[in-house]
C-alpha cells in the first residue's frame, strides 16, 4: 500500500522517527561528499546519489569490540561487552546497498551466526530511497537490482511535490504505522510514472549492457589461471579502498589491544589486498599482489556464486570506480574477460 | 599527445628501450591506470597523455628499473621531483631508466569536477584552456583553472628538474608560495581551534593506505604499520585516536624528503587534505634552514639530515611564538 507526503514535510517525518529511534541519513559534507549522519533538527537530506562509505557500516563496522580482558597475574577474565543494541533506522540506502545485506547475510547469518551482525539487524530498519539520476559509474541492472524499486524494509520514491512510501516487510509495515499520522494513502500513479522514467535512463547508462557470462561459462580454474590477472594487476597500490568502500567487502582481522590495563579484543575490516592477509603461522596463501587482486575479484565473481547459487558477490555501486588511486575496478576487469 | 606515443614507439623500436611506463586510457576520459607498455600496438589502442594524467609514475620504477633492461618513462614536472629524490634516496636503478620529461598545463581532477555539481560524467575533454564535460545529462564548458585538483591548484613548478629528453618547452618554477596560504590559514588558529580541524579530517580516515601507497616518499621495504611486532600493525584500530598516529608518524617519516607532489590528496577516498601537513614541514624547513626543496638535485644534503652552525636551536619551537 502506498503512501505518501509532501517534500515541505520531511523534516517532521525526520523528527517523528528521531523521537523514538536514532536515525541516520546522508549528509553532504562541506566538501560536497555525503557521508551517513544522525539526524538532528537542521539536518538536510544529501542529494547526492550515494555515500562515499557505503551503509554496511552500520551493520558490519569498521571496527567491532567484541570482548575484554582483565588480567591480573595469572587469571585472566574475559568480560562480555555485548550490550542490547537500539532500535535505530536508516533512511535514504540506495537499492545497491539495499542488496547488499542480502550478501552480508549469507556470510554472517549462516551458522555460526555472528552475534554481533544479526544484533545490529535485528534493531535495524532499512528505509530504502529509488534512484532519480543515475551516476556514469552505476551498473546495478548488471546484476539483476531495480535502481527504481530498491529492497529494505520500506521503500521512498522522492518527486518534486511528494516523498512516496511502500512497506516491504513487515518491520517495514511497523515503521510505516509509526509515522501514519504524517502520511496520507494514494495510488502508485506517480511512482509508476518515476519508474518508467528513471528505467529508461538506467537502459542507457554506459555499462548497462555489461554481461557477467563469462564468469559463469567458465571454470574456476580456468579463470583462476587466466594470464589476464597479471596485466590487470600490474599497477595496483596494495591500498585498500576498494575494499573499505565496498558494501558486500565482509573480511576481517581480530585483534588484540593492549590498553596497559587489560585487553580489548575488536575485529577490524581487513583487506585481501594487504601483503598479511590471513597470513597463517605457517607461511603467507598469497605471496605476490597479482594473487591478492585475483583474490578480490575472484571471490566477487567465481567463490560467492560458486556458493551460493550464482548471485555475485558485487551490487554495481560503482564506488571502486569512483575511489580506487589508479583507477583499476570491477568493471575493467570484467570487460577484460569478457572480450575473449 | 601524438608527439608522446611517436617517440616512445621510436625508441621501443630501436632498442633503446624494451618496455614504457605511461598511462592507460580506461573507460571515461579520466579513469587513467598506469601502466607497462612492450610494443607499438599496445601503445597504438590505449596510451594515453592528456590533462587528465594525473598519476605520478616515479614510485613504480622502484620496482620497474630493477627488471630486465632499460625502460621509458614519462615525467611530468612535479614527478622529476619525485623521481629525482628517489634516486637520492638510491630506490631507482638510474641506468636503467631512460626519462622523457612532459609538459604540464595541470590536471584536470574528477572529483573537483563533481563536486562543481557534475553529474554522470561520461566523458571530458580539454583543449587546455576548456574542458567539456559531458554527462548523461547535458553537456557544459567550464574554465579548465576551476577543475584542477588540489595538487595543481598551486603547482610548484613546471620546469622538469631530471630527464633525458624534453617533449616541449620547459616551463619555470613557481615562487608564488601560493602552496603556503592554506598552511598559513591553519597557523593563525588557536591550538584548540587547529586539533579540532585536524580531528575532524583525520577521523574520516578509513586507514586503506592509499596516501601511503602512492607516496613516493614511503618507499620502506617493510613499513612500521605492517609489522605485526609495532603492534599498530595497518588495520583500524578500536580506538579511533590512533588514525592521528599513522598521519602524524607518517607525515614525520616523509618530513625533508616529501617533494610536495600531493599524491596523498588526490587518491584519498575521504578526502583529507593530508598535503597540508607535509607542506607544514615544508614550510617550516625553510623557515628554519632556508629555502630546500626535495628533489631539486641529487646531490644537496637535505636540512634535517645536516648539520651546520647555522642551524636554528630546537628552542626555536617555543620562542617563535605562535599562537598557544
Amino acid at each position: 500500500m502506498m503512501f505518501r507526503l509532501p517534500v515541505n514535510r520531511l523534516d517532521d517525518l525526520f523528527a517523528a522517527v528521531s523521537a523514538v529511534n536514532s536515525l541516520y541519513l546522508p549528509v553532504d559534507g562541506n566538501d560536497g561528499r555525503a557521508s551517513y549522519k544522525k539526524w538532528v533538527e537542521g539536518t538536510k537530506l544529501s542529494s547526492k546519489l550515494n555515500t562515499v562509505r557505503s551503509a554496511k557500516d552500520f551493520f558490519f563496522p569498521q571496527t567491532t569490540n567484541l570482548c575484554d580482558f582483565n588480567v591480573k597475574d595469572k587469571e585472566i577474565e574475559v568480560i562480555d561487552i555485548r550490550a542490547d543494541s537500539e532500535d535505530f533506522v536508516v533512511f535514504g540506502v540506495r537499492a545497491c546497498d539495499a542488496r547488499s545485506f542480502t550478501i552480508l547475510d549469507k556470510v554472517f547469518l549462516a551458522d555460526p551466526i555472528d552475534s554481533y551482525y544479526a544484533t545490529k539487524r535485528e534493531h535495524g530498519t532499512i528505509v530504502t530511497l529509488a534512484c532519480t539520476r543515475p551516476e556514469e559509474n552505476c551498473f546495478c541492472n548488471v546484476f539483476g537490482i531495480d535502481m527504481t524499486s530498491p529492497e529494505g524494509d520500506a521503500a521512498c520514491w522522492l518527486t518534486d511535490e511528494y516523498l512516496y512510501i511502500n512497506a516491504n516487510t513487515g518491520k517495514g509495515t511497523a515503521f510505516i504505522d509509526s509515522i501514519k499520522a504524517l502520511l496520507e494513502e494514494c495510488s502508485d500513479e506517480d511512482v509508476k510514472a518515476q519508474q518508467t522514467t528513471v528505467k529508461e535512463i538506467a537502459g542507457k547508462l554506459p555499462f548497462a549492457g555489461v554481461s557477467t557470462d563469462y564468469f559463469k561459462k567458465n571454470t574456476l580454474l580456468d579463470i583462476f589461471n587466466s594470464e589476464k590477472w597479471e596485466k590487470l594487476s600490474e599497477s595496483c597500490l596494495a591500498c585498500g579502498t576498494c575494499t573499505f568502500v565496498c558494501p558486500t567487502c565482509q573480511c576481517y582481522d581480530i585483534k588484540d589491544f593492549n590498553t596497559g590495563h587489560g585487553i580489548k579484543r575488536y575485529r577490524t575490516w581487513d583487506s585481501c589486498m594487504y601483503a598479511d592477509f590471513t597470513k597463517m603461522a605457517a607461511a603467507n596463501s598469497r605471496n605476490t599482489q597479482m594473487q591478492r587482486f585475483r583474490q578480490r575479484f575472484m571471490h566477487k565473481l567465481v567463490y560467492f556464486p560458486d556458493n551460493n547459487n550464482g548471485e555475485f558477490g558485487c551490487v554495481g555501486c560503482g564506488r571502486c570506480l569512483s575511489r580506487c588511486p589508479i583507477s583499476m575496478n570491477i568493471i575493467k576487469v570484467i570487460k577484460a574477460f569478457e572480450e575473449e | 599527445m601524438q608527439e608522446v606515443k611517436d617517440r616512445a614507439k621510436q625508441l621501443l623500436a630501436d632498442g633503446t628501450v624494451n618496455r614504457v611506463v605511461g598511462w592507460k586510457a580506461g573507460e571515461f576520459s579520466y579513469d587513467i591506470t598506469p601502466a607497462v607498455f612492450t610494443s607499438a600496438e599496445e601503445i597504438d589502442k590505449d596510451f594515453i597523455y592528456n590533462d587528465f594524467c594525473a598519476p605520478n609514475l616515479s614510485k613504480y620504477l622502484i620496482k620497474e628499473s630493477r627488471k630486465e633492461g632499460k625502460l621509458l618513462v614519462f615525467l611530468k614536472p612535479c614527478d622529476t621531483y619525485s623521481f629525482n629524490q628517489l634516486l637520492k634516496e638510491h630506490r631507482i636503478l638510474r641506468e636503467n631508466v631512460y626519462v622523457i620529461g612532459v609538459p604540464c598545463t595541470g590536471k584536470v581532477d574528477i572529483d573537483t569536477v563533481r563536486a562543481m555539481g557534475f553529474q554522470g560524467i561520461t566523458g571530458m575533454e580539454s583543449d587546455g584552456e576548456n574542458v567539456t564535460v559531458h554527462t548523461l545529462y547535458g553537456d557544459k564548458t567550464v574554465l579548465k583553472a576551476d577543475t584542477l585538483g588540489d595538487k595543481c591548484k598551486t603547482c610548484k613548478s613546471k620546469k622538469h628538474v631530471v630527464y633525458d629528453e624534453l617533449i616541449g618547452e620547459d616551463g619555470e618554477v613557481n615562487t608564488d608560495g601560493a602552496r603556503f596560504e592554506l598552511v598559513e590559514k591553519l597557523e593563525k588558529m588557536t591550538a584548540d581551534e587547529r586539533f579540532e580541524f585536524w580531528r575532524g579530517e583525520l577521523s574520516k580516515c578509513i586507514r586503506c593506505n592509499a596516501c601511503r601507497n602512492v607516496c613516493p616518499a614511503c618507499s620502506c621495504e617493510n613499513c612500521v604499520f605492517d609489522n605485526p611486532a609495532s603492534g599498530i600493525q595497518q588495520r583500524a584500530a578500536v580506538n579511533s585516536f590512533e588514525e592521528n598516529m599513522f598521519h602524524l608518524i607518517r607525515s614525520f617519516h616523509v618530513a625533508g624528503r616529501c617533494t610536495d607532489c600531493g599524491e596523498c590528496t588526490r587518491v584519498c577516498p575521504q578526502n583529507i587534505p593530508l598535503h597540508l601537513i607535509n607542506r607544514k614541514y615544508i614550510k617550516d624547513i625553510n623557515e628554519f634552514y632556508g629555502d630546500f626543496q626535495a628533489g631539486e638535485d641529487t646531490e644537496t644534503r637535505a636540512p634535517l639530515n645536516a648539520y651546520t652552525f647555522d642551524d636554528c636551536e630546537p628552542g626555536i619551537v617555543y620562542s617563535r611564538g605562535g599562537n598557544e
